[in-house]
């Protein structure tokens, strides 16, 4: 196992500059997760860390070792492919079995370890059959153990999950996480989907436009959001716009909002607040002191089962706001709500 | 239970309309088959059992002498052999040079580029096969293009003596008949995932490893097409050895034909077609195991 350092890693296509001074410490047996929207370069800089194609300027080093002008073949990395990539005229035993046989390994430990991997992913048995017979999960799986069987230094994976239908995906979560941390090895997780990345990581990258914005473990990303664009990339976020203004931020219409700390310079400003942190206040309430209070106009009602989603509009701001389904009041849409959620909430970003 | 269960199900009712719209659709062609190809067939086949043409005036009865003549005189299994050895050669060679190629056009050429230089490769089909030949037979001469280039680069070169030469017959066809294997192997390799060789180099195979292990097999159905394609017409062939080859090309081909232009003896002609079309069965016979396999 080893660690993985990019540092001010740059790229371009031609015009088109693909990595913007990138630099990132994946840890030594961490699982990172790279998040960004499509285009963002996650795919790209996956590519430079692998070995397919090399950055104009930067360095890369695994387990502290340059790699910048080593090709693929020599970088003892493992990568899973979103189309599962395995070869079809083989069987699932010499698909895994691959990896090894190129590093001219004894047979007798070949099937050893084929048999372990296949055990580890719970695909014992298959050994004879070809990729064609198998479910798309099960591809998925001896994809996995394909690119971990010949103990790479480092796991690379390109959005393995996004062909699998919703349930197959959980499923597939919870065991890439149980098998990543049964064997230990590093890491690096591409996906587009914020909640996949949340729940399966240790620590969340966000890119955009090749540039990381922010990174931190979930927990840090998804409650201290820096810029606006990571607050609403990462879940559902309610922005304010407003003035500086003695701590305070104010809005247009003059109502102000407390912030976790007081905000500090001049000028414009702009605040988030996650959706499930706000509440609609009971009829009557006195307002809390450490609590923020906002009016406005309940314009919908989304009833998804276990949960509702208010949609509501202040001016022209309009706001988000996640309820569990036990509300007692009957609200209508038209009517005028009261709305709270805590300072402590309330989160300044860049815009 | 289960039978009337049978009857009753759609699928079951559906099936008649299927046959006839399956007849319907492909009776045409087998007609056409029929009319163009299996009917003079068997009328050459009808002739290869005759001791002369049948023409009025001709004196003719059944007989199994055509035949006989084949394993009676060694002339005729010397040109075989030679024939065959003819056919592996040229496909061999066609693929040596169409593969990479077809490689180099399927994966590593994007764009407009590989569009111009699929017209290079399909152009020799357009050109008239004769005038093809012929001039192979300008270049390969003595004191020809290719003795001229090569005595204006290395002075005092001195001659090649290439033309009328079993070479220069390999050379024509291998040139006639490479577009073949390129259309085959290129039609195979583009469909070969770019990832599958991401992934095997991923797992640390070397560019060889990753050609042997993964694009040769997953290529052997164009491959194997190609070489088909090539090998069957070339064991018959008779106008590229005879221009090219002069008096070493003599083949079962140029044989055949003689018996049908110039010595007019038909049924022996239709006879030793009829042997090679058997000997091409046997080969793809013995070969079926591997073929199946490829493919
Ligand atoms: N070989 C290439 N030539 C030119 N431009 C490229 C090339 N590869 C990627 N790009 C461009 O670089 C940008 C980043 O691409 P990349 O594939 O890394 O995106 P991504 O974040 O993986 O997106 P997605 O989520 O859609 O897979 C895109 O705008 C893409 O058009
Ligand atoms: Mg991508």
């Amino acid at each position: 196992m080893a660690s993985v350092t990019v540092s001010h890693v740059n790229k371009s296509f031609g015009e088109f500059q693909a990595l913007d001074d990138v630099s990132i410490e994946f840890a030594d047996g961490g699982f990172y997760a790279l998040l960004g929207p499509s285009g963002s370069g996650k795919t790209t800089l996956l590519r430079q860390i692998a070995g397919f194609s090399f950055p104009d300027s930067g360095e890369i080093l695994i387990g502290g070792e340059a790699v910048e002008s080593l090709p693929v073949e020599k970088r003892n990395i493992g990568m899973m492919f979103q189309n599962y990539a395995l070869f079809p005229n083989m069987s699932v035993f010499d698909n895994v079995a691959f990896g090894l046989m190129v590093r001219s390994t004894p047979k007798p430990e070949i099937k050893a370890r084929v048999g372990e991997a296949l055990e580890l992913v719970r695909l014992s048995g298959y050994d004879e059959r070809k990729p064609h017979q198998l479910s798309g999960g099960q591809r998925q799986r001896v994809a996995l153990a394909r690119a971990i069987v010949f103990r790479p230094r480092v796991l690379l994976l390109d959005e393995p999950l996004s062909a699998l239908d919703k349930a197959l995906r959980l499923g597939m979560q919870v065991e890439l996480k149980r098998i990543q941390r049964e064997v230990g090895i590093t890491t690096i997780f591409v996906t587009h989907d914020q909640e996949e990345a949340l729940t399966l990581s240790d620590k969340v990258g966000v890119l955009k436009d090749g540039k990381l914005l922010q990174e931190g473990p979930p927990r840090e990303l998804y409650e201290r959001p820096a810029t606006a664009f990571a607050a609403t990339f990462l879940g559902d976020a309610n922005l304010f716009e407003g003035d500086v203004d003695d701590g305070e931020l104010a809005l247009s219409d003059g109502t102000r909002l407390r912030a976790t700390a007081p905000l500090t310079g001049v000028g414009k400003a702009t605040c988030a607040v996650r959706p499930e942190k706000m509440a609609i206040a009971e009829e009557g309430e006195p307002p809390l002191a450490d609590h923020n209070l906002l009016e406005a106009e309940l314009q919908e009602i989304i009833f998804a089962g276990n949960s509702l989603s208010y949609l509501l509009r202040r001016n022209d701001i309009h706001l988000r706001v996640f309820a569990q389904n036990r509300a007692t009041a009957e609200l209508q849409p038209g009517q005028r709500v009261r709305l709270t959620w805590r300072v402590a909430d309330t989160i300044p970003v860049e815009a | 239970m289960a039978v009337s269960d049978t009857k009753r199900s759609p699928t079951r009712r559906r099936q008649p309309s299927n046959a006839k719209s399956i007849l319907g659709l492909t009776g045409p062609a087998y007609l056409w088959l029929i009319v163009t190809i299996l009917l003079p067939l068997a009328a050459m086949f009808y002739f290869s059992f005759l001791s002369d043409v049948p023409l009025p005036g001709r004196d003719w009865q059944v007989t199994l002498s055509n035949y006989a003549a084949f394993f009676q005189e060694d002339f005729y299994r010397t040109l075989m052999l030679r024939s065959l050895r003819l056919g592996f050669e040229v496909a061999l060679w066609c693929f040596l040079i169409g593969f990479p190629c077809a490689y180099v056009l399927a994966k590593t050429i994007k764009g407009r580029w590989r569009e111009a230089l699929f017209l290079m490769v399909i152009i020799p089909f357009w050109s008239n096969a004769l005038i093809r030949v012929f001039s192979w037979t300008m270049v390969l001469r003595g004191n020809g293009i290719l003795e001229s280039l090569l005595d204006w680069l290395i002075p005092g070169f001195g001659s090649l003596r290439l033309m009328f030469t079993y070479e220069a017959v390999v050379i024509g066809l291998v040139h006639s008949y490479l577009p073949y294997m390129i259309l085959t192997c290129y039609i195979s390799l583009s469909t070969i995932d770019d990832d599958l060789i991401d992934a095997a180099r991923s797992m640390g195979a070397s560019r060889l490893t990753v050609l042997r292990r993964i694009i040769l097999p997953l290529s052997m159905p164009g491959i194997v097409a190609g070489a088909v394609l090539i090998f069957v017409p070339v064991i018959g062939s008779f106008m590229e050895p005879r221009i090219l080859g002069g008096r070493e090309g003599t083949f079962l081909g140029t044989v055949i034909e003689d018996q049908f232009t110039s010595v007019f003896n038909w049924p022996l002609g239709a006879a030793l077609s009829f042997i090679l079309l058997a000997c091409v069965l046997i080969i793809f016979a013995i070969f079926q195991p591997i073929l199946r396999r490829a493919s």
